[in-house]
């Protein structure tokens, strides 16, 4: 008798294995940060398009925002631009952007062609900061809170879900925390 | 005709050489040892933009600013344990092709051994159960 019923057990647990194989995959390409929880790193970077204005990430902290990773070659970027903008006008957050690995003139075109939601640009042309950050790909989003914190990691679009889901919420625990 | 072949094969030669050389930059080091290490790292380690490939194979920019950042580490004198917590602290485990043994990798590192002592208590049972068959079937025929 068991001996019949094991191949069929062992069927079954293959199954599963293989079921939770494919539910693992979905995700598989999203690498959980360890910078979540941490300090923004440091760095010491010019504004885009003004090279001698160099911001720091004291120049940032203090309240919350959500440091926004782009490029122009970047296609998803432009996929999730829209709202960005959304966010941005809303009023709820700030929006810091982080021009990664880009050409100025390039950049300074995206913007003027899809229009310019952030309160700032930062430009990291090297790509050195964004390692710090551990940036692998743009977009990515990270929401920082009014400590320097970083909260939150966005790989890839933000959306209207994200925002509603996972951005805003966060921003309304940091408010009520505040003294 | 051999000089031709000779001629067709030695341009073959070349273009393989030139397609593993197309992922590496110039780069000078201090001494052969200095080398080795880049490489051995720079196979370690993985590419997060392809990431079924490491820092050494992969020609993405990441992977070019990581080998830059590497060799810079590595000349001003850090040990490859110091550039691996370096990658680990901005990447995750996940940047290492060689997880560590630790809590939430154990049953990868365990699984194999258990797979083969289970495989030989199975061999073992065979070969007890066959033995014993063949025993029998000779006292019978007997």
């Amino acid at each position: 008798m068991i001996g019949r019923l094991l191949p069929i057990f062992l069927f079954v647990l293959l199954g599963i294995l293989l079921a939770v194989g494919l539910k693992i995959a979905d995700h598989k390409t999203e690498i959980p940060s360890p910078l979540i929880g941490k300090m923004l790193p440091e760095f010491s970077l010019p504004v885009l398009g003004q090279e001698d204005v160099i911001i720091t990430q004291d120049d940032l902290i203090g309240e919350p925002f959500l440091l926004n990773v782009w490029a122009s070659w970047c296609v998803t970027c432009r996929v999730e631009h829209p709202f960005i903008e959304q966010l941005a006008a809303s009023g709820k957050l700030k929006v810091i952007g982080l021009n990664y690995r880009d050409e100025e003139t390039d950049a300074l075109a995206w913007l003027q062609h899809f229009g310019n939601p952030y309160a700032m640009n930062i430009a990291d042309l090297p790509g050195r900061t964004a390692i710090d950050l551990g940036v692998y790909a743009a977009p990515e989003s990270f929401l920082v809170d009014p400590a320097g914190r970083i909260v939150f990691k966005q790989i890839g679009a933000v959306t209207p879900e994200v925002i509603e889901n996972e951005i805003l919420p966060r921003v309304r625990e940091m408010g009520s925390e505040q003294p | 005709m051999m000089a031709t072949k000779f001629k067709v094969l030695l341009v073959a030669a070349t273009l393989v050489f030139a397609c593993q050389l197309a992922a590496k930059e110039p780069l000078i080091f201090m001494n052969p040892e200095q080398e080795a290490r880049y490489n051995e790292l720079t196979l370690e380690l993985r590419c997060l933009v392809c990431q079924n490939q490491n820092l050494a194979d992969s020609d993405a920019p990441l992977a070019q600013d990581l080998r830059k950042e590497i060799y810079d580490m590595m000349q001003a004198g850090r040990s490859n344990e110091e550039i691996k917590t370096f990658m680990v602290d901005r990447y995750g485990d996940f940047v290492l092709y060689k997880p560590p043994v630790q809590g939430n990798t154990l049953a990868l590192w365990l699984a194999p051994a258990v797979l083969l002592l289970l495989g030989g208590v199975v061999v073992v049972l065979i070969i007890r159960k066959r033995t014993r068959m063949f025993a029998e079937h000779k006292k019978e025929s007997q």
